[in-house]
């Protein structure tokens, strides 16, 4: 199984477990993407069913600042975690730990201001039980920010492994997978920006 | 190792066969007794032959297969091809006619679809226009009102015949189904949503109807009879309800919409304007208003259906 | 809660399953201790990451949960046989037919063909594991205990009772309140995890460990039934996670995706749960195909007719599949255009299908048919399917449906082409590969004794369903309360023992077998096997192949019996890597487990700390850096030689 060692390439591609890992998680990235299509799906559907909450409109138009520096930290976190891959496969280590350590903050700082804004959104009444379309709303969006939560955990779990062992072709193939997980949060984040956020302002 | 014959079994094909066409006469669905059950039976009996068809020929190439290449002595070595495996033409063939089937099937299917949105026309109908009669269902019973006429009954209908009825089917809270095998096939009843099933009696008599979609304890209980009578008959029987039964108040509806069996009941008004349960004001009506009751179990056994299945 | 609101009450039977839960489960811990088993059960089975044991883990796991599903069945075939008995109540009977559907449909049909599929996959592709060892496991632990969780709501806290497809509203939190559905919701979401990592741990496996040389189109077409199964289940699977979560959701936490307040839409269930459910149709039919088109190759002694048409029917069966959904719901009133849409492409499924039928038939063409009992399951299976295939095409025709939706002429259809495909499909995949599995065969004379009872109990049984549903008898109906449906009802209970008894006699034979069957000498116990997986010797070594032969063909063992060629060729043999055994997946999943059962129950910080203990078992896992060891060339030799009697 780790028979064929390839001696070029990049690290993360040389051993046929690195090349099946990644392959199986380009796959659960397909599965990934049919799971937030259901819940676009379920909250196009329900979209308009409000019920006596608020609309979305009127929460989304005074918030929008917000969800633009959103976008614009989790994009930007995007741009320097390909950074961080392309210091990888030159083979440095500190850069790669230094431009994943600004990708998470960046990521962190996403996480603060969504964690702002539905608590500014239960305090003006629209809540997870209060109606069908926030239940979606809330579910959604709840879902993709806790796939970036996870994510920083996973990223912080392998700069340590990066601190104890170095760039190797395990490692390296583990940091290549978390940027693909990362990148793809990132595609999701714009399809909730436009589809949510976007369209509910102006619906 | 000796070697047998599979196709014992393969008698039993005839005998279903006698038992099917025998069974034809008395089986409610192949029984129609308005236009749209007709129509129905009609699409069901020409796939039927299709079938049938299919059915013959798939089982005589099967017996002639296992019969005449089975593992036996004397055997033509002709007979034995280890490594024929594929014929294009014969593949395109047996490609092309399923194909050909399934376009036979789906024009009328298609065509009997857009019709049964349609109330049916028949020759003898005395009014083409359809009467309305809203069923709403609740655990586990129904309510039958009929707006025109302002009366509405719990756990039976009375229809003319030779007259297309709409129903508008609503539910107070579980997903229902009405179906009357006699007269068509169901459609659901959904809190929240209204769906309308046209359905008509050519023959005066009682048919069965009930609710076919599983909605928890008492699903098996939650039955009805049809009568279907002469015009002048209905009228009576409406007027009837309209002298001698008493109203409708919100406090009996909702008494009656709580979880639990009733029995046949008729009142001279309709519950129409106290919630309208297909809306999304309405849809939660019962639900917020009885919810606690939900818990509580019934404890059917089948002796209690005897007592609810003695109609009339 | 009350220790009386925790455990079931008030039910003689239910007591009397519990009495034989308690002694079951005290024999096992007996017998473990008293033969000193404990450390062996976890050495070798526990903790085991190898593909043949986890697969065979499988296959029991779902001949139990077959055992269960059928019990449940005869329950309720005696209830409508004998109405006037009193045996059930409308409570008992809801609760009943639920499990009966989802242990089946969940926790038998799919483990069955997963387990076979396990072991049999990477034998027939020339590879010495999956590709994720580690996660095959993972995936087993979370099918196992999802349905351990499942199966205990019957004692501890109440059986769901909506139905196996928990339609809402009836499932939502309202009108179905305490564990019981929980008890579904969770079970499924926690074996739903495995089967959706077992997916993406077979495609790989199929894509990236093909012995060399062969390329897709040389595959075994069970290996190509595998890989279009899962397919669809990397693609089906997460619409059921996510329907499942949000009803989870709405159950536990009030939101309102499904309610009849605050503007639920509970219709959308439906959708969602067919969107997943009719694929997962062809999750459980596919691989049946694949089984079938094996064995009958095999016991024909020809190669299979129109393989790349067999292949190409299986690919477009599976992209209908996801275009279909709405035919179990033409009554919702979606209106005339909508109907007519998925009554074509429901009844164009016919097409590819009957190529396939076709194709079987062909292969039996100019053949040299062996009634061994496989052929038999095999052979039974295809005028046994037409039946039920024809009337899926009746069913697909809308306008005819409404006519035919909920009553027993659905019942009898689903069964006829669950069993006859399904069912027939694990019976004889396992009889097919039990010499493979546990190196002697099944005892032939007591096979056909469990074949011919099963397959007479089977029509016998459901046959007359088609004639009850036409005189409208609904499905789920607790008693039978008309007189006509009677005789019908009474003859299908017959057949239902019929059933009942085939499949004693079948675990039986599993017995006897062991006990009396000759051992296996020689890997290719037919005597006819096309595929790799008999090139093998038996038992299989655990590193499967010393030498990897190359391949360039269909069905390469023939070509390779004829060169006299072997899977041990001593001048190429090299160290082999496998993955060392590990007891991560069972903790892992059993926290996951116990975090559900605490879910189940509303018991909020309890979940919490199953979680975290489950995703800190993740982070520990993290950082494990176990990579295997190495089998050295000594060792293969030993072994390949002792097996092969050098």
């Amino acid at each position: 199984m780790a028979a064929e060692e390839l001696k070029s390439g990049p690290l993360e591609y040389r051993s046929q477990e690195g090349r099946m890992g990644i392959l199986g998680f380009w796959i659960f990235l397909g599965a990934e993407v049919v799971l937030f299509a259901t819940l676009f799906a379920t909250y196009a559907v329900l979209f308009g069913r409000t019920a006596d909450a608020p609309a979305p409109s009127e929460l989304f138009q005074s918030g929008v600042g917000m969800t633009l520096v959103m976008t614009f930290l989790l994009l930007t976190s995007s741009f320097t975690c390909g950074i961080a891959v392309h210091e990888m496969r030159k083979g440095n280590a500190k850069g790669l730990a230094t431009w994943l350590i600004i990708t998470l903050v960046l990521g962190l700082g996403f996480l603060g201001l969504e964690i702002y804004e539905f608590n500014h959104y239960v305090h003006e009444g629209a809540t997870l039980p209060s109606s069908a379309y926030w239940s979606a709303f809330f579910v959604l969006a709840g879902t993709h920010g806790l796939h970036v939560t996870l994510g920083i955990g996973w990223a912080i779990c392998l700069l340590i492994q990066l601190k104890q062992r170095g760039l190797t072709n395990v490692t390296s193939r583990k940091f290549f997978v978390v940027s693909l997980y990362w990148h793809f949060l990132d595609v999701i984040w714009i399809f909730i920006f436009t589809g949510i956020y976007l369209t509910g302002m102006v619906l | 190792m000796k070697s047998k014959p599979l196709p014992k079994w393969l008698g039993l094909l005839p005998l279903s066969l006698i038992v099917f066409l025998s069974g034809c006469g008395q089986m409610t669905v192949l029984n129609p007794k308005g236009p749209v059950a007709q129509s129905q039976y009609d699409l069901i009996m020409y796939s039927l032959w299709f079938m049938l068809g299919i059915i013959v020929v798939v089982f005589a190439l099967f017996a002639y297969m296992i019969i005449k290449y089975r593992d036996r002595p004397g055997r033509k070595d002709s007979d034995y091809d280890p490594n024929l495996h594929g014929n294009t033409m014969i593949e395109i063939v047996w490609t092309v006619i399923p194909i050909i089937i399934v376009t036979l099937l789906s024009i009328p299917t298609v065509t009997t679809l857009f019709d049964l949105e349609k109330p049916p026309v028949t020759e003898n109908q005395t009014t083409e226009e359809p009467l309305v009669i809203h069923a709403t269902t609740a655990d586990w019973k129904w309510f039958f009102s009929y707006p025109e006429q302002d009366i509405e009954t719990v756990n039976y209908l009375h229809i003319p015949t030779d007259r297309p009825i709409e129903f508008k089917l609503t539910s107070a809270d579980a997903m229902t189904a009405l179906w009357i095998p006699a007269l068509g096939g169901q459609k659901y009843n959904m809190a929240g949503m209204m769906t309308k099933l046209y359905l008509q009696a050519d023959e005066v008599g009682v048919y069965d109807g009930r609710n076919s979609n599983f909605n928890g304890e008492g699903f098996a209980f939650q039955t009805f009879k049809v009568h279907a009578e002469e015009e002048e008959d209905f009228n009576a029987w409406v007027e009837e309800i309209q002298t001698e039964s008493p109203e409708l108040t919100q406090e009996q509806y909702d008494e009656l919409l709580k979880p639990g069996l009733t029995e046949k009941t008729a009142f001279s008004s309709t519950h129409l304007d106290y919630v309208k349960h297909h809306t999304n004001e309405g849809m939660g009506y019962t639900i917020e208003n009885f919810r606690e009751l939900y818990d509580a179990k019934l404890h059917l056994y089948p002796e209690d259906i005897e007592r609810q299945e003695t109609f009339d | 809660m009350a220790l009386d609101e925790f455990f079931v009450t008030g039910e003689p039977l239910i007591y009397a399953g519990m009495v034989s839960i308690a002694l079951v489960s005290a024999a096992i811990i007996f017998l473990l201790t008293y033969f000193k088993r404990w450390g062996w059960l976890w050495r070798e089975w526990l903790t085991t990451v190898d593909h043949k044991k986890i697969g065979i883990m499988y296959i029991l796991s779902a001949l139990v949960m077959l055992f269960r599903g059928g019990a449940d069945a005869l329950m309720m075939r005696m209830q409508l046989a004998f109405p006037s008995l009193e045996f059930l109540n409308a409570q008992h009977y809801n609760e009943i037919f639920t499990t009966h559907g989802t242990v089946m449909i969940i926790f038998m049909a799919m483990p069955f063909l997963i387990g076979l599929m396990n072991i049999i996959v990477p034998l027939q592709i020339g590879a010495r594991d999956f590709a994720f060892p580690f996660v095959n496991a993972l995936s087993f632990w979370s099918f196992f205990l999802g349905a351990m969780l499942f199966n205990i709501s019957f004692v501890i806290g109440g059986s769901p009772d909506a139905g196996w497809t928990s339609y809402t509203p009836l499932a939502g939190a309202a009108m179905s309140p305490g564990p019981g559905q929980n008890f579904y919701l969770m079970g499924l979401q926690l074996s739903g995890i495995g089967t959706l990592a077992t997916g993406i741990n077979l495609m790989v496996t199929i894509l990236k460990m093909r012995a060399p040389g062969m390329k897709l189109f040389h595959m075994p077409i069970f290996t190509w039934s595998t890989l279009v199964t899962c397919f669809i289940i990397v693609f089906a699977f997460p619409i059921l996670t996510v329907a499942l979560a949000l009803l989870t959701i709405d159950r536990i936490f009030g939101s309102q995706f499904f309610t009849l307040t605050g503007e639920g839409l509970p219709m959308m269930w439906a959708n969602l749960f067919w969107m997943w459910g009719h694929p997962e149709v062809y999750i459980v039919i596919l691989p049946a195909f694949g089984i079938f088109s094996e064995v009958i190759a095999t016991f024909a002694k020809k190669r299979l007719f129109g393989y790349s048409a067999m292949v190409w029917s299986m690919i477009i069966i599976a992209l209908l599949s996801f275009i279909v959904w709405v035919h179990h719901f033409f009554t919702m009133g979606a209106g005339a255009f909508v109907n007519s849409v998925f009554s074509v492409s429901t009844m164009l499924i016919a097409v590819p299908t009957g190529v396939k039928i076709f194709n079987w038939l062909g292969t039996l063409y100019k053949s040299k048919i062996e009634f061994t009992v496989p052929m038999l399951w095999s052979l039974a299976f295809i005028p046994s399917f037409i039946l039920g295939g024809v009337t899926g095409v009746m069913l697909g025709m809308a306008a005819a449906d409404y006519q035919f939706h909920n009553s027993y002429f659905l019942v009898a259809h689903f069964h006829y082409v669950l069993i006859a495909g399904t069912v027939f499909a694990c019976f004889a995949g396992l009889v097919y590969w039990y010499p493979k599995m546990f190196g002697h065969k099944m005892n032939e004379r007591i096979g056909k004794w469990a074949f011919w009872l099963f397959l007479i109990g089977f029509h016998v049984c459901f046959f007359p369903q088609y004639f009850l549903g036409l005189d409208g008898m609904p499905r789920r109906l607790f008693v039978t309360n008309i007189a006509e449906w009677l005789p019908l009802n009474v003859i299908s209970t017959v057949g239902a023992f019929g059933m009942g008894a085939g499949f004693a006699v079948f675990v039986f034979n599993i017995y006897y077998s062991y006990r009396y069957s000759e051992r296996e000498k020689t890997g290719d116990a037919w005597g006819h096997g096309r595929t790799l997986e008999w090139s093998t010797t038996t038992p299989v070594p655990f590193y499967n192949f010393a030498t990897v032969p190359y391949v360039d063909e269909i069905d390469p063992y023939v070509r390779m019996k004829e060169e006299g060629k072997t899977t041990f060729d001593e001048k190429k043999l090299k160290p082999i890597h496998m993955p060392s055994y590990t007891g991560q997946p069972i903790i892992m999943m059993g926290f996951l487990a116990f975090a559900s059962f605490a879910l189940i129950f509303e018991w909020i910080p309890l979940a919490i700390v199953g979680l975290l203990l489950a995703v800190g078992s993740m982070i520990y896992r993290s950082f494990d850096y176990d990579d295997g060891y190495y089998v050295p060339v000594d060792e293969i030799k030993r072994t390949e030689r002792k097996a092969r009697g050098l």
